[in-house]
Protein backbone atom coordinates (compact mmCIF):
# COMPACT_ATOMS: atom_id res chain seq x y z
CA UNK A 1 0.00 0.00 0.00
CA UNK A 2 1.15 3.37 -0.46
CA UNK A 3 3.36 4.26 2.35
CA UNK A 4 1.48 8.11 2.64
CA UNK A 5 -1.75 6.95 2.30
CA UNK A 6 -0.93 4.15 5.10
CA UNK A 7 0.13 6.75 7.64
CA UNK A 8 -3.17 8.52 7.33
CA UNK A 9 -5.50 5.51 6.91
CA UNK A 10 -7.55 5.83 10.10
CA UNK A 11 -8.29 9.71 9.26
CA UNK A 12 -9.40 8.26 5.47
CA UNK A 13 -11.74 5.81 6.92
CA UNK A 14 -13.68 8.30 9.23
CA UNK A 15 -13.62 10.71 6.31
CA UNK A 16 -14.88 8.16 4.11
CA UNK A 17 -17.55 7.09 6.67
CA UNK A 18 -18.94 10.43 7.11
CA UNK A 19 -19.03 11.29 3.15
CA UNK A 20 -20.92 8.05 2.84
CA UNK A 21 -23.59 8.68 5.94
CA UNK A 22 -23.95 12.47 4.65
CA UNK A 23 -24.75 11.23 0.74
CA UNK A 24 -27.14 7.91 2.28
CA UNK A 25 -29.12 10.26 4.22
CA UNK A 26 -31.16 12.02 1.82
CA UNK A 27 -31.74 8.77 0.14
CA UNK A 28 -34.00 7.02 3.59
CA UNK A 29 -37.68 7.65 4.05
CA UNK A 30 -38.32 10.44 5.15
CA UNK A 31 -39.98 9.23 8.82
CA UNK A 32 -37.53 5.84 8.59
CA UNK A 33 -35.27 5.51 11.68
CA UNK A 34 -31.73 6.55 11.24
CA UNK A 35 -30.36 4.01 13.11
CA UNK A 36 -28.70 2.33 10.18
CA UNK A 37 -26.77 5.08 9.55
CA UNK A 38 -25.64 5.10 13.11
CA UNK A 39 -24.56 1.38 13.23
CA UNK A 40 -22.61 2.44 9.85
CA UNK A 41 -20.71 4.62 11.80
CA UNK A 42 -19.87 2.58 14.56
CA UNK A 43 -18.19 0.13 11.89
CA UNK A 44 -16.06 2.83 10.16
CA UNK A 45 -15.28 4.33 14.06
CA UNK A 46 -13.82 0.66 14.54
CA UNK A 47 -12.13 0.23 11.61
CA UNK A 48 -10.70 3.36 12.30
CA UNK A 49 -9.36 2.10 15.56
CA UNK A 50 -8.10 -1.44 13.99
CA UNK A 51 -5.95 0.89 11.23
CA UNK A 52 -4.62 3.30 13.98
CA UNK A 53 -3.44 -0.41 15.86
CA UNK A 54 -1.74 -1.48 12.55
CA UNK A 55 -0.17 1.69 12.12
CA UNK A 56 1.78 0.54 15.07
CA UNK A 57 3.39 -1.92 12.64
CA UNK A 58 4.89 0.86 10.77
CA UNK A 59 8.37 2.21 11.32
CA UNK A 60 8.20 5.71 12.44
CA UNK A 61 8.31 8.39 10.15
CA UNK A 62 6.75 11.65 8.23
CA UNK A 63 3.85 11.43 5.36
CA UNK A 64 3.38 14.84 3.20
CA UNK A 65 6.15 16.92 2.76
CA UNK A 66 6.99 15.97 6.62
CA UNK A 67 3.18 17.33 8.16
CA UNK A 68 2.40 14.17 9.92
CA UNK A 69 3.99 11.75 12.10
CA UNK A 70 2.70 8.07 12.80
CA UNK A 71 4.48 6.95 15.95
CA UNK A 72 4.00 5.61 18.98
CA UNK A 73 3.04 8.80 20.60
CA UNK A 74 0.03 9.36 18.08
CA UNK A 75 -1.19 6.37 17.98
CA UNK A 76 -1.82 5.99 21.34
CA UNK A 77 -3.92 8.81 21.42
CA UNK A 78 -5.46 8.07 17.98
CA UNK A 79 -6.76 4.60 19.72
CA UNK A 80 -7.62 6.95 22.57
CA UNK A 81 -9.95 9.05 20.65
CA UNK A 82 -11.34 6.32 18.49
CA UNK A 83 -12.62 4.38 21.53
CA UNK A 84 -14.38 7.79 23.36
CA UNK A 85 -15.85 8.16 19.86
CA UNK A 86 -16.85 4.33 19.53
CA UNK A 87 -18.57 4.30 23.46
CA UNK A 88 -20.34 8.04 22.49
CA UNK A 89 -21.21 6.91 19.08
CA UNK A 90 -22.98 3.82 21.20
CA UNK A 91 -24.80 6.29 23.89
CA UNK A 92 -25.85 8.57 21.12
CA UNK A 93 -27.34 5.94 19.31
CA UNK A 94 -30.79 5.64 20.97
CA UNK A 95 -30.53 8.95 22.91
CA UNK A 96 -30.43 11.47 19.90
CA UNK A 97 -33.16 9.10 17.91
CA UNK A 98 -36.97 10.49 18.11
CA UNK A 99 -37.43 14.00 18.97
CA UNK A 100 -34.59 15.80 16.91
CA UNK A 101 -34.56 15.97 12.72
CA UNK A 102 -31.22 15.02 10.56
CA UNK A 103 -29.91 12.49 12.82
CA UNK A 104 -27.62 11.42 10.38
CA UNK A 105 -26.38 14.41 9.74
CA UNK A 106 -24.78 14.25 13.77
CA UNK A 107 -23.21 10.61 13.01
CA UNK A 108 -21.25 12.18 9.98
CA UNK A 109 -20.35 15.66 12.08
CA UNK A 110 -18.73 13.19 14.45
CA UNK A 111 -16.62 11.18 12.35
CA UNK A 112 -15.44 14.86 10.80
CA UNK A 113 -14.61 16.07 14.32
CA UNK A 114 -12.57 12.71 15.17
CA UNK A 115 -10.62 12.93 12.34
CA UNK A 116 -9.33 16.41 13.13
CA UNK A 117 -8.62 15.32 16.32
CA UNK A 118 -6.40 12.60 15.21
CA UNK A 119 -5.21 14.95 12.72
CA UNK A 120 -3.81 16.90 15.71
CA UNK A 121 -2.48 13.84 17.34
CA UNK A 122 -0.27 12.86 14.43
CA UNK A 123 0.16 16.37 12.84
CA UNK A 124 3.86 17.74 13.15
CA UNK A 125 3.52 21.02 11.43
CA UNK A 126 2.00 23.33 13.29
CA UNK A 127 -0.32 24.31 9.64
CA UNK A 128 -1.73 21.41 10.26
CA UNK A 129 -2.51 21.36 14.00
CA UNK A 130 -4.42 24.79 13.05
CA UNK A 131 -6.49 22.57 10.57
CA UNK A 132 -7.05 20.00 12.66
CA UNK A 133 -8.09 21.49 15.36
CA UNK A 134 -10.41 23.69 13.31
CA UNK A 135 -11.77 20.48 11.89
CA UNK A 136 -12.71 18.97 15.31
CA UNK A 137 -14.11 22.40 16.96
CA UNK A 138 -16.20 23.34 14.21
CA UNK A 139 -18.04 20.05 13.96
CA UNK A 140 -18.60 20.06 17.58
CA UNK A 141 -19.64 23.69 17.50
CA UNK A 142 -22.65 22.17 15.60
CA UNK A 143 -22.94 19.17 17.56
CA UNK A 144 -23.78 21.44 20.80
CA UNK A 145 -26.42 23.13 19.05
CA UNK A 146 -28.08 20.47 17.92
CA UNK A 147 -31.34 20.86 20.16
CA UNK A 148 -31.80 23.90 18.32
CA UNK A 149 -35.39 24.70 19.52
CA UNK A 150 -34.62 24.52 23.10
CA UNK A 151 -33.58 27.85 24.60
CA UNK A 152 -30.78 26.19 26.00
CA UNK A 153 -28.83 24.87 23.20
CA UNK A 154 -28.21 27.88 20.96
CA UNK A 155 -27.29 29.59 24.21
CA UNK A 156 -24.52 27.03 24.85
CA UNK A 157 -23.32 27.11 20.92
CA UNK A 158 -23.13 30.33 20.91
CA UNK A 159 -20.88 30.92 23.44
CA UNK A 160 -19.03 27.93 22.69
CA UNK A 161 -18.57 29.01 19.22
CA UNK A 162 -17.35 32.97 19.93
CA UNK A 163 -15.36 32.04 22.54
CA UNK A 164 -13.71 29.00 20.81
CA UNK A 165 -13.12 31.05 17.53
CA UNK A 166 -11.58 33.75 19.67
CA UNK A 167 -9.14 31.30 21.35
CA UNK A 168 -7.87 30.19 17.66
CA UNK A 169 -7.64 33.59 17.07
CA UNK A 170 -4.92 33.78 19.89
CA UNK A 171 -3.73 30.04 18.82
CA UNK A 172 -2.96 31.75 15.28
CA UNK A 173 -1.51 35.14 16.46
CA UNK A 174 0.98 32.89 18.43
CA UNK A 175 2.02 30.24 15.49
CA UNK A 176 2.96 33.82 13.23
CA UNK A 177 4.93 35.21 15.67
CA UNK A 178 6.69 31.83 15.87
CA UNK A 179 6.70 31.66 12.35
CA UNK A 180 8.28 35.25 12.34
CA UNK A 181 10.87 34.44 14.90
CA UNK A 182 12.18 31.02 13.37
CA UNK A 183 10.86 31.34 9.42
CA UNK A 184 9.40 28.05 9.99
CA UNK A 185 6.14 26.10 11.11
CA UNK A 186 7.53 22.75 11.72
CA UNK A 187 7.25 21.66 15.45
CA UNK A 188 10.84 19.75 15.05
CA UNK A 189 12.52 22.47 12.74
CA UNK A 190 11.34 25.16 15.13
CA UNK A 191 12.93 23.02 17.84
CA UNK A 192 16.44 23.08 16.43
CA UNK A 193 16.56 26.30 15.52
CA UNK A 194 15.75 27.57 18.56
CA UNK A 195 18.60 25.79 20.58
CA UNK A 196 20.99 27.64 18.62
CA UNK A 197 21.95 31.58 19.47
CA UNK A 198 19.43 33.66 21.68
CA UNK A 199 16.00 33.29 22.25
CA UNK A 200 13.84 35.82 20.20
CA UNK A 201 11.14 37.44 22.34
CA UNK A 202 8.48 36.81 19.61
CA UNK A 203 9.31 33.40 20.17
CA UNK A 204 8.59 33.53 23.27
CA UNK A 205 5.55 35.96 23.00
CA UNK A 206 3.81 33.42 20.37
CA UNK A 207 4.55 30.73 23.03
CA UNK A 208 2.47 32.69 25.62
CA UNK A 209 -0.68 32.80 22.96
CA UNK A 210 -0.32 29.18 21.65
CA UNK A 211 -0.53 28.30 25.19
CA UNK A 212 -4.00 31.25 25.58
CA UNK A 213 -5.27 29.40 22.44
CA UNK A 214 -5.05 25.57 23.77
CA UNK A 215 -6.28 26.92 27.74
CA UNK A 216 -9.41 28.03 26.18
CA UNK A 217 -9.92 24.67 24.29
CA UNK A 218 -9.13 22.13 27.39
CA UNK A 219 -10.65 24.62 29.56
CA UNK A 220 -7.91 25.31 31.95
CA UNK A 221 -8.09 27.88 34.04
CA UNK A 222 -8.29 30.96 33.66
CA UNK A 223 -10.16 29.77 30.34
CA UNK A 224 -12.72 27.79 31.81
CA UNK A 225 -15.56 30.22 31.94
CA UNK A 226 -17.31 29.22 28.72
CA UNK A 227 -17.41 25.15 29.85
CA UNK A 228 -20.26 25.12 32.37
CA UNK A 229 -22.78 27.01 30.78
CA UNK A 230 -21.76 24.58 26.89
CA UNK A 231 -22.45 21.43 28.80
CA UNK A 232 -25.11 22.55 30.57
CA UNK A 233 -26.79 23.38 27.31
CA UNK A 234 -25.45 20.80 24.84
CA UNK A 235 -27.06 17.21 25.04
CA UNK A 236 -25.49 15.15 27.58
CA UNK A 237 -23.65 12.55 25.06
CA UNK A 238 -22.14 15.16 22.98
CA UNK A 239 -20.98 16.46 25.99
CA UNK A 240 -19.42 13.22 27.26
CA UNK A 241 -17.71 13.39 23.50
CA UNK A 242 -16.24 16.95 23.89
CA UNK A 243 -15.41 17.13 27.52
CA UNK A 244 -13.11 14.21 26.47
CA UNK A 245 -12.30 13.56 23.04
CA UNK A 246 -10.94 17.02 21.67
CA UNK A 247 -9.50 17.93 25.35
CA UNK A 248 -7.28 14.47 24.71
CA UNK A 249 -6.42 16.00 21.40
CA UNK A 250 -5.14 18.96 22.65
CA UNK A 251 -3.39 18.32 25.58
CA UNK A 252 -1.33 15.75 22.99
CA UNK A 253 -0.58 18.72 21.17
CA UNK A 254 0.42 21.12 23.58
CA UNK A 255 2.51 17.76 24.97
CA UNK A 256 4.27 18.33 21.44
CA UNK A 257 4.42 21.64 20.91
CA UNK A 258 5.78 21.90 24.66
CA UNK A 259 8.67 19.13 24.51
CA UNK A 260 9.13 19.45 20.86
CA UNK A 261 9.39 23.05 19.58
CA UNK A 262 10.35 24.62 23.11
CA UNK A 263 12.25 22.32 25.43
CA UNK A 264 14.67 25.17 25.93
CA UNK A 265 12.44 27.40 26.87
CA UNK A 266 11.16 25.24 29.85
CA UNK A 267 11.61 28.14 32.10
CA UNK A 268 9.14 30.42 30.49
CA UNK A 269 6.55 28.12 30.17
CA UNK A 270 6.68 25.65 32.94
CA UNK A 271 5.59 28.16 36.16
CA UNK A 272 3.17 29.34 33.44
CA UNK A 273 1.72 25.88 33.10
CA UNK A 274 2.25 25.29 36.64
CA UNK A 275 -0.01 28.13 37.80
CA UNK A 276 -2.68 27.10 34.94
CA UNK A 277 -2.74 23.91 36.85
CA UNK A 278 -3.30 24.76 40.17
CA UNK A 279 -5.86 27.62 39.30
CA UNK A 280 -7.55 24.92 37.11
CA UNK A 281 -7.38 22.59 40.21
CA UNK A 282 -8.68 25.44 42.66
CA UNK A 283 -11.62 26.82 40.54
CA UNK A 284 -12.72 23.95 38.98
CA UNK A 285 -13.00 21.96 42.58
CA UNK A 286 -14.63 25.13 44.53
CA UNK A 287 -16.98 25.60 41.71
CA UNK A 288 -18.11 22.74 41.68
CA UNK A 289 -18.97 22.77 45.52
CA UNK A 290 -22.20 24.81 45.40
CA UNK A 291 -23.63 23.18 42.21
CA UNK A 292 -26.76 21.69 42.04
CA UNK A 293 -26.99 21.01 38.45
CA UNK A 294 -25.48 17.87 37.74
CA UNK A 295 -24.14 18.66 34.38
CA UNK A 296 -22.48 22.20 35.60
CA UNK A 297 -20.93 20.40 38.47
CA UNK A 298 -19.29 17.86 35.66
CA UNK A 299 -18.33 20.86 33.71
CA UNK A 300 -16.10 21.93 37.20
CA UNK A 301 -14.98 18.42 37.51
CA UNK A 302 -13.74 18.71 34.11
CA UNK A 303 -12.23 21.18 34.84
CA UNK A 304 -10.32 20.13 37.86
CA UNK A 305 -9.47 17.22 35.88
CA UNK A 306 -7.30 19.35 33.52
CA UNK A 307 -5.60 20.66 36.29
CA UNK A 308 -4.76 17.33 37.57
CA UNK A 309 -3.64 17.05 33.51
CA UNK A 310 -1.78 20.09 33.48
CA UNK A 311 0.24 18.87 36.82
CA UNK A 312 1.81 16.14 34.60
CA UNK A 313 2.97 18.43 32.24
CA UNK A 314 5.43 20.46 34.46
CA UNK A 315 7.48 17.54 35.58
CA UNK A 316 9.39 17.49 32.26
CA UNK A 317 10.54 14.00 32.22
CA UNK A 318 9.46 11.20 30.45
CA UNK A 319 7.62 9.83 33.28
CA UNK A 320 5.42 13.44 33.20
CA UNK A 321 4.43 12.84 29.64
CA UNK A 322 3.63 8.84 30.27
CA UNK A 323 1.49 9.89 33.58
CA UNK A 324 -0.45 12.61 31.25
CA UNK A 325 -1.28 10.51 28.57
CA UNK A 326 -2.45 7.95 30.77
CA UNK A 327 -4.67 10.44 32.60
CA UNK A 328 -6.37 11.44 29.75
CA UNK A 329 -7.36 7.40 28.95
CA UNK A 330 -8.65 7.02 32.43
CA UNK A 331 -10.60 10.39 32.33
CA UNK A 332 -11.89 9.33 29.47
CA UNK A 333 -13.39 6.26 30.64
CA UNK A 334 -15.19 7.03 33.48
CA UNK A 335 -15.95 10.54 31.79
CA UNK A 336 -17.84 8.94 28.67
CA UNK A 337 -19.43 6.36 31.10
CA UNK A 338 -20.59 9.16 33.70
CA UNK A 339 -22.20 11.05 30.59
CA UNK A 340 -23.49 7.82 29.13
CA UNK A 341 -25.87 7.05 32.32
CA UNK A 342 -26.69 11.40 32.92
CA UNK A 343 -27.91 10.85 28.78
CA UNK A 344 -29.94 7.71 29.30
CA UNK A 345 -31.43 9.15 32.30
CA UNK A 346 -32.41 12.62 31.74
CA UNK A 347 -32.93 12.13 28.18
CA UNK A 348 -33.18 14.13 25.18
CA UNK A 349 -34.26 16.72 26.94
CA UNK A 350 -32.52 16.57 30.01
CA UNK A 351 -35.37 15.84 32.16
CA UNK A 352 -33.18 15.27 35.25
CA UNK A 353 -31.25 18.24 36.05
CA UNK A 354 -30.40 18.78 39.62
CA UNK A 355 -28.54 16.07 41.88
CA UNK A 356 -31.62 15.47 44.29
CA UNK A 357 -33.14 14.69 40.73
CA UNK A 358 -31.51 11.39 40.69
CA UNK A 359 -32.51 10.67 44.03
CA UNK A 360 -33.52 7.01 43.97
CA UNK A 361 -32.00 6.41 40.77
CA UNK A 362 -30.66 2.84 42.00
CA UNK A 363 -33.72 2.21 43.26
CA UNK A 364 -35.27 2.59 39.85
CA UNK A 365 -33.12 0.71 37.81
CA UNK A 366 -30.27 -0.59 39.86
CA UNK A 367 -27.57 -0.80 36.79
CA UNK A 368 -27.68 2.63 36.03
CA UNK A 369 -27.61 3.52 39.49
CA UNK A 370 -24.75 0.73 40.01
CA UNK A 371 -22.64 2.42 36.89
CA UNK A 372 -23.01 6.14 38.13
CA UNK A 373 -21.67 5.18 41.25
CA UNK A 374 -18.73 2.98 40.11
CA UNK A 375 -17.95 6.16 37.92
CA UNK A 376 -18.17 8.55 40.77
CA UNK A 377 -15.71 6.47 42.93
CA UNK A 378 -13.46 6.52 39.92
CA UNK A 379 -13.69 10.51 39.72
CA UNK A 380 -12.99 9.98 43.42
CA UNK A 381 -10.11 8.57 43.07
CA UNK A 382 -10.65 5.43 45.21
CA UNK A 383 -8.05 2.08 44.87
CA UNK A 384 -9.13 -0.63 41.83
CA UNK A 385 -10.51 1.58 39.44
CA UNK A 386 -8.68 3.88 36.60
CA UNK A 387 -9.46 7.43 38.38
CA UNK A 388 -6.71 6.10 41.42
CA UNK A 389 -3.99 5.14 39.11
CA UNK A 390 -4.18 8.37 36.78
CA UNK A 391 -3.70 10.60 40.04
CA UNK A 392 -1.44 8.39 41.73
CA UNK A 393 0.87 8.70 38.50
CA UNK A 394 0.31 11.98 37.74
CA UNK A 395 1.23 13.22 41.45
CA UNK A 396 4.50 10.58 41.30
CA UNK A 397 5.91 12.53 38.24
CA UNK A 398 5.03 16.02 39.91
CA UNK A 399 6.96 14.63 43.13
CA UNK A 400 9.36 13.10 41.50
CA UNK A 401 10.18 16.65 39.72
CA UNK A 402 10.54 18.35 42.68
CA UNK A 403 7.01 19.44 42.42
CA UNK A 404 6.27 19.53 46.11
CA UNK A 405 4.01 22.32 46.89
CA UNK A 406 1.90 21.39 43.15
CA UNK A 407 1.47 17.51 45.02
CA UNK A 408 0.41 19.18 47.91
CA UNK A 409 -2.34 21.48 46.54
CA UNK A 410 -3.20 18.46 43.80
CA UNK A 411 -4.20 16.16 46.98
CA UNK A 412 -5.70 19.21 49.18
CA UNK A 413 -7.88 19.46 46.11
CA UNK A 414 -8.75 15.97 45.21
CA UNK A 415 -9.92 15.63 49.00
CA UNK A 416 -11.88 18.66 48.43
CA UNK A 417 -13.41 16.61 45.07
CA UNK A 418 -14.75 13.84 46.82
CA UNK A 419 -17.44 16.29 49.01
CA UNK A 420 -19.44 16.80 45.55
CA UNK A 421 -18.79 13.48 44.05
CA UNK A 422 -20.00 11.74 46.99
CA UNK A 423 -23.41 14.11 47.34
CA UNK A 424 -24.75 12.95 44.03
CA UNK A 425 -23.25 9.27 44.77
CA UNK A 426 -25.47 9.51 48.66
CA UNK A 427 -28.45 10.83 46.35
CA UNK A 428 -28.52 8.42 43.66
CA UNK A 429 -28.62 5.90 46.75
CA UNK A 430 -30.88 7.38 48.87
CA UNK A 431 -34.61 7.09 48.55
CA UNK A 432 -36.89 8.50 45.82
CA UNK A 433 -38.53 11.57 46.11
CA UNK A 434 -39.53 12.49 42.38
CA UNK A 435 -40.92 9.38 41.54
CA UNK A 436 -42.67 10.35 38.59
CA UNK A 437 -39.22 11.70 37.07
CA UNK A 438 -37.55 8.08 37.35
CA UNK A 439 -40.25 6.47 36.03
CA UNK A 440 -40.07 8.21 32.60
CA UNK A 441 -36.22 6.06 32.37
CA UNK A 442 -36.84 3.96 29.87
CA UNK A 443 -35.09 0.39 29.81
CA UNK A 444 -31.42 0.03 29.24
CA UNK A 445 -31.30 -0.54 25.43
CA UNK A 446 -28.51 -2.72 23.67
CA UNK A 447 -26.08 0.37 22.52
CA UNK A 448 -25.95 1.55 25.43
CA UNK A 449 -25.60 -1.57 27.68
CA UNK A 450 -22.02 -1.87 25.40
CA UNK A 451 -21.46 1.30 25.99
CA UNK A 452 -21.68 1.08 29.65
CA UNK A 453 -19.55 -2.66 29.84
CA UNK A 454 -17.10 -0.80 27.24
CA UNK A 455 -16.75 1.95 30.03
CA UNK A 456 -16.92 0.27 33.13
CA UNK A 457 -14.52 -2.60 31.80
CA UNK A 458 -11.71 0.30 30.86
CA UNK A 459 -12.09 1.87 33.70
CA UNK A 460 -11.75 -1.47 35.87
CA UNK A 461 -8.82 -2.58 33.63
CA UNK A 462 -7.12 0.60 34.69
CA UNK A 463 -7.57 0.51 37.92
CA UNK A 464 -6.30 -3.36 38.39
CA UNK A 465 -4.06 -3.67 35.75
CA UNK A 466 -2.37 -0.86 34.55
CA UNK A 467 0.58 -2.02 33.11
CA UNK A 468 -0.18 -2.41 29.59
CA UNK A 469 -1.72 0.84 28.87
CA UNK A 470 0.76 2.17 31.17
CA UNK A 471 3.59 0.38 29.00
CA UNK A 472 2.11 1.88 25.90
CA UNK A 473 1.99 5.74 27.09
CA UNK A 474 5.59 4.95 28.55
CA UNK A 475 6.44 3.73 24.48
CA UNK A 476 4.28 7.26 23.12
CA UNK A 477 6.39 9.09 25.70
CA UNK A 478 9.70 7.97 24.25
CA UNK A 479 9.38 9.43 21.30
CA UNK A 480 8.94 12.82 22.86
CA UNK A 481 12.23 11.93 25.09
CA UNK A 482 14.72 13.04 23.02
CA UNK A 483 13.31 16.41 23.52
CA UNK A 484 12.81 16.37 27.31
CA UNK A 485 16.35 15.46 27.77
CA UNK A 486 17.11 18.70 25.67
CA UNK A 487 14.56 20.46 28.17
CA UNK A 488 16.56 19.25 31.39
CA UNK A 489 20.35 20.55 30.54
CA UNK B 1 10.35 50.81 0.62
CA UNK B 2 8.30 50.35 4.02
CA UNK B 3 9.90 48.49 6.49
CA UNK B 4 8.64 45.25 8.18
CA UNK B 5 7.74 46.49 11.69
CA UNK B 6 5.54 49.10 10.01
CA UNK B 7 3.15 46.10 8.84
CA UNK B 8 3.89 44.15 12.08
CA UNK B 9 3.01 47.63 14.62
CA UNK B 10 -0.31 47.92 12.44
CA UNK B 11 -1.72 44.07 12.65
CA UNK B 12 -0.63 44.45 16.39
CA UNK B 13 -3.28 47.02 16.93
CA UNK B 14 -5.41 45.89 14.77
CA UNK B 15 -5.53 42.07 16.68
CA UNK B 16 -5.69 44.56 20.09
CA UNK B 17 -8.76 46.68 18.50
CA UNK B 18 -10.36 43.20 17.47
CA UNK B 19 -9.33 41.89 21.33
CA UNK B 20 -11.01 45.18 22.84
CA UNK B 21 -14.45 45.22 20.51
CA UNK B 22 -15.02 41.48 21.08
CA UNK B 23 -14.75 42.31 25.55
CA UNK B 24 -16.96 45.53 24.90
CA UNK B 25 -19.15 45.02 22.22
CA UNK B 26 -22.81 43.97 22.87
CA UNK B 27 -23.94 42.87 19.64
CA UNK B 28 -23.24 39.01 18.16
CA UNK B 29 -22.54 40.08 15.10
CA UNK B 30 -20.44 43.00 16.06
CA UNK B 31 -18.72 40.46 18.16
CA UNK B 32 -18.30 37.80 15.55
CA UNK B 33 -16.79 40.58 12.86
CA UNK B 34 -14.30 41.80 15.22
CA UNK B 35 -12.98 38.16 15.43
CA UNK B 36 -12.67 38.32 11.95
CA UNK B 37 -10.65 41.09 12.37
CA UNK B 38 -8.37 39.28 14.21
CA UNK B 39 -8.08 36.73 12.28
CA UNK B 40 -7.21 39.31 9.69
CA UNK B 41 -4.56 41.18 11.65
CA UNK B 42 -3.05 37.43 11.85
CA UNK B 43 -3.35 37.01 8.32
CA UNK B 44 -1.50 40.57 7.65
CA UNK B 45 1.41 39.46 9.85
CA UNK B 46 1.94 35.81 8.24
CA UNK B 47 2.30 37.91 4.95
CA UNK B 48 5.06 40.32 6.39
CA UNK B 49 6.69 37.32 7.62
CA UNK B 50 6.74 35.52 4.72
CA UNK B 51 8.07 38.77 2.52
CA UNK B 52 10.54 38.96 5.87
CA UNK B 53 11.48 35.57 5.65
CA UNK B 54 11.31 35.31 1.29
CA UNK B 55 9.44 31.86 2.01
CA UNK B 56 5.64 31.10 0.61
CA UNK B 57 5.21 29.10 3.48
CA UNK B 58 3.81 31.80 5.08
CA UNK B 59 1.16 32.85 2.65
CA UNK B 60 -0.42 29.16 2.45
CA UNK B 61 -0.89 29.77 5.92
CA UNK B 62 -2.64 32.66 5.06
CA UNK B 63 -5.14 30.89 2.24
CA UNK B 64 -5.66 27.87 4.83
CA UNK B 65 -6.76 30.72 7.49
CA UNK B 66 -9.29 32.09 5.07
CA UNK B 67 -10.80 28.89 4.11
CA UNK B 68 -11.23 27.83 7.89
CA UNK B 69 -12.13 31.65 8.61
CA UNK B 70 -14.87 31.08 5.42
CA UNK B 71 -16.10 27.51 7.57
CA UNK B 72 -16.47 29.24 10.49
CA UNK B 73 -18.40 31.97 9.79
CA UNK B 74 -21.40 29.68 7.73
CA UNK B 75 -21.55 27.67 11.37
CA UNK B 76 -21.55 30.71 13.39
CA UNK B 77 -23.96 33.01 10.69
CA UNK B 78 -26.09 29.16 11.40
CA UNK B 79 -26.11 29.10 15.08
CA UNK B 80 -26.83 33.12 15.64
CA UNK B 81 -29.81 32.60 13.26
CA UNK B 82 -30.98 29.74 15.73
CA UNK B 83 -30.38 32.21 18.68
CA UNK B 84 -32.65 34.74 17.23
CA UNK B 85 -35.29 32.45 17.07
CA UNK B 86 -35.55 31.25 20.24
CA UNK B 87 -34.82 34.78 21.64
CA UNK B 88 -35.68 37.46 19.11
CA UNK B 89 -33.18 39.49 20.17
CA UNK B 90 -28.95 39.53 19.44
CA UNK B 91 -27.74 41.22 22.34
CA UNK B 92 -25.58 39.17 24.36
CA UNK B 93 -26.52 40.71 27.49
CA UNK B 94 -30.15 38.46 26.98
CA UNK B 95 -28.56 35.67 26.20
CA UNK B 96 -28.46 34.42 29.86
CA UNK B 97 -30.72 31.78 30.66
CA UNK B 98 -27.37 29.89 32.13
CA UNK B 99 -25.40 31.82 34.70
CA UNK B 100 -23.00 30.91 37.55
Amino acid sequence: MNMQLARILPEVILTITGVIIMLAEPLLQKNSSRKPLGWFAVLGTLAALFASMWQLHLPDGTAYFGTVQTDAYSVFFHVLIAGIVLATLLVSLDSIDGSAESVGEFFALICFGAVGMMLMTSAVELLLVFIGLEISSISTYIMACFRRKSAKGPESAIKYFLLGSFATAFFLYGIALIFGATGTTAIAAIGRILTVGQTPLLAVVGLAMILIGIGFKVSAAPFQVWTPDVYEGAPSPVVGLMSTAPKAAAFAVLLRILYVAFPLLHYHWQPLVWWMAVLSMCVGNLGALRQQNVKRMLAYSSIANAGYLLAAFTALSQEGVAAASFYAVTYAAMNVGIFAVVSHAGGFGDRLTLVQDYRGLAYRSPLLGGAMAFFLISLIGIPFTGGFFGKFYVFAAALHSGMVWLTIIGLINSGIACYYYLRLLAAVYSKPVHTDLLDGIPRPTMPLLLALVLTVAATLILGIVPGQVLSLARAGANTLVPYVTTAMK
Amino acid sequence: MVPISYYLVLSAILFSIGVGAFLIKRNIITVFMSIELMLNAVNLTFVAFAHQWRHVSGQIFVFFVMVVAAAEAAVGLAIIIAIFRTRNTLNVDQVDLMKL
